[in-house]
């Protein structure tokens, strides 16, 4: 197996505005959202962070994607450093986020050109590879609809869609399910295994065990801010479920850190 | 590049709202108002056509009635013990004009004119108007100006400018020009300027407060050609706003000015009486200004949070470039200083002027498109850099 992303010690801070610090009741001027965090992937594999709300998921995800650059740490994509190549780096990978919208004026149609245009894709291969995903996700429906017009599913479809016009190699996917009903969310989840069985790379974030349970190979698992363990889905649930694990895993840490704060 | 500049080419032309707000409206708007303040005005300085106004004329001599025949004015000869209410509707604005002439004015004057004048008093005419009627007033000129031209011609020393032709030497091309020279600078830029703004800050905040910029982000497109191409094809859309008021200010113009003389043909001969050489010049200068207004306004934008926020941290600028439009409305030429063609969107008011008053020098001009390009290059690496900041591109 090949090794295709690793992440060295990510680190990420946030400085807290007077008003969030107010709000959160903290006297911490910073917020580290991400702390030291390291892990691999591997070529063909569908790898998840899991962690409760705030752990730092989404933070880590959007420092892969070059949109937000670590404080320390570096992490490698295809061998390409995500700090001084981030150009090549969004060449390869796909993200997507609820953060990243389309453009409610245009269509998915047009918006797809318009994409494959950016990665510069060649004209006849974007033509195939629309009809292919259009056809898939019927979206063929709504191709000529504005996207404004369309219901948040149907949105997050052409979202999904448009973000593989350059087919990349690694798929970076915030809440892949989230505020899809079940048939859509079966769609993608469906989409995704396949994908991983084309030899397509994938790293999501969730804080749904079914979703990780029926989706990974491996999984890291996030609590403020830093790896408690990261290994295949066996090895992490051990002989338990992987809720009660995760229970577990929780509690220990949140204890460790508070008795580590009080030393 | 390009297909972020085609991309936003479609976002506006195919949108009839867009196109109707930013690129019909403020002609059309400009072009109603002007109008209308200039036939309001002219309406207010002239008379109905139809009226014929009346003078009432005690005593009235042959001399002075042969004399006012020419004009559209009737004469009616009135007894002086009607003078009190005449007056009382000229007060009231029913009656135009009354004249008081004392007996055997004419032969008083033919006296004098035949050299005697031991006995000679001169006569007292009496003029009443009513100043705040226009036809009353008008009337009064009328009247005045002939019994002065009778009283010099029936006693010569000398006369000054006596003919019937225009003894004001001016060309119509210079009056023209000069009175565009002063005028169009400020309006020019105050149209680019709020042509850009109208387009700008949605293009650029808009798109940041939406969430479809962090999308074009995450594609391999350099940052150099986003900002390059949104100020690119922004300024395109700002040019064509900014022309649609200019064609509306130029249409209204004659209505406008029409006050002040027979210059309705204005439009036609500001439109032929300069060189493709100078619009081409006109155009580059007005060109470099709008990429240097887009670049300006786009880095606010980029910096706001919020569309709003954007109107309202731009508008200082516009009082600046507003300012700097009025710098001109009074000197009637361009400077020859050549320092003051290094001052971005100044350079712009000095060689527009230059232009319109046939005086510019290509020289200027090209230091001008220069350093107004080179400018608004600034703004695209500045723009590039906010591009690439997080603190900026997702700041809440
Ligand atoms: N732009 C920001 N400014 C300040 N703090 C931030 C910012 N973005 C994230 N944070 C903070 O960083 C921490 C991690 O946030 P993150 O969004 O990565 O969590 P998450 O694991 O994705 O959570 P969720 O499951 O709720 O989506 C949170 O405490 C959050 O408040
Ligand atoms: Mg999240």
């Amino acid at each position: 197996m090949r090794e295709i992303l690793r992440a060295e010690s990510l680190s990420k801070t946030f400085k807290l505005s007077t008003k969030q610090q107010r709000i959160e009741h903290t006297k911490q001027r910073v917020r580290t959202a991400v702390d030291q965090l390291s892990f691999s992937a591997y070529e063909g594999e569908i790898f998840g962070l899991l962690g409760p709300n705030g752990a730092g998921k989404t933070t880590t995800l959007r420092m892969l994607a070059t949109l937000i650059k670590p404080d320390a740490g570096d992490a490698l994509i295809d061998g390409y450093s995500i700090r001084s190549q981030p150009e090549v780096v969004r060449s390869r990978i796909a993200f997507l986020t609820s953060e990243l919208k389309l453009e409610d004026f245009f269509t998915p149609d047009y918006l797809f050109d318009f994409f494959s245009n950016l990665h510069a894709v060649d004209p006849i291969v974007a033509r195939q590879r629309k009809q292919r995903l259009f056809e898939r996700f019927g979206i063929d429906e709504f191709a000529q609809v504005k996207v404004g017009d369309l219901s948040s599913g149907m949105k997050q479809k052409a979202s999904l869609v448009i973000s593989l016009v350059h087919d990349p190699a690694i798929i970076i996917f915030d809440e892949p399910t989230n505020g899809l009903d079940v048939i859509t969310a079966k769609v993608v989840t469906d989409f995704l295994s396949e994908l991983r069985d084309q030899g397509k790379t994938i790293i999501l974030s969730t804080h749904i065990f079914s979703l990780v349970e029926k989706l990974c190979d491996r999984i890291g698992v996030i609590i403020n801010g830093q790896m408690i363990v990261c290994d295949s889905l066996v090895n992490v649930a051990q002989d338990q479920s992987l809720e009660d694990r995760f229970f577990e895993l929780y509690l220990k840490a949140t204890k460790d850190s508070r008795s580590g704060d009080a030393a | 590049m390009m297909a972020i500049v085609r991309k936003e080419f479609r976002r506006f032309f195919t949108d009839r709202r867009m196109v109707l707000s930013v690129l019909l409206l403020p002609g059309l708007m400009i072009y109603l108002i002007y109008s209308f303040i200039g036939s309001a005005a002219t309406d207010f300085l002239t008379t109905n056509e139809d009226y014929v106004p009346v003078i009432y004329a005690v005593n009235l001599p042959d001399s002075v009635a042969e004399l006012s025949s020419q004009a559209d004015v009737e004469i009616q000869p009135a007894e002086a013990d009607q003078a009190a209410e005449i007056k009382t509707q000229i007060a009231e604005k029913s009656a135009d004009l009354l004249a008081i002439f004392p007996e055997g004015f004419d032969k008083q004057v033919s006296l004098a004119m035949a050299g005697n004048t031991q006995d000679y008093t001169p006569p007292r005419v009496e003029l009443y108007y009513n100043s705040t009627k226009i036809e009353s007033n008008s009337m009064y000129a009328l009247l005045q100006t002939e019994l002065n031209d009778y009283r010099d011609a029936s006693f010569t020393l000398f006369t000054v400018n006596p003919g019937e032709q225009s003894y004001d030497l001016v060309t119509e091309e210079s009056a023209t020009s000069f009175m565009l020279a002063s005028l169009l600078p400020m309006l020019l830029m105050l149209f680019l300027f709020t042509g850009s703004m109208s387009v700008a800050p949605e293009s650029i905040v808009g798109e940041k407060e939406r969430g479809t910029i962090a999308t074009l982000l995450v594609t391999p497109m350099r940052r150099w050609e986003l900002a390059l191409g949104k100020i690119v094809s922004i300024s395109c859309i700002a040019l064509l706003s900014g022309l649609s008021s200019f064609i509306g200010i130029m249409l209204s113009l004659p209505k406008l000015i029409g006050i002040e003389g027979p210059s309705t043909q204005l439009s036609n001969t500001a439109a032929t009486m300069y060189a493709p050489v100078d619009y081409l010049m006109l155009l580059a200068v007005v060109f470099s200004t709008v990429l240097l207004f887009v670049g300006l306004i786009s880095i606010i934008s980029a910096y706001a949070k919020t569309v709003k926020e954007a109107n309202t941290l731009v508008t200082p600028l516009m009082i600046v470039v507003m300012l700097v439009g009025v710098t001109v409305m009074f000197s009637q030429s361009a400077t020859t200083n050549l320092m003051l063609y290094l001052i971005p969107a100044y350079n712009s008011v000095q060689v527009i002027v230059g232009i319109l008053s046939f005086s510019y020098q290509p020289l200027f001009v090209a230091i001008t498109v220069l350093t107004n390009v080179l400018a608004a290059g600034i703004c695209v690496f500045i723009l590039t850099r906010m591009f690439n900041s997080e603190k900026v591109m997702f700041s809440r």
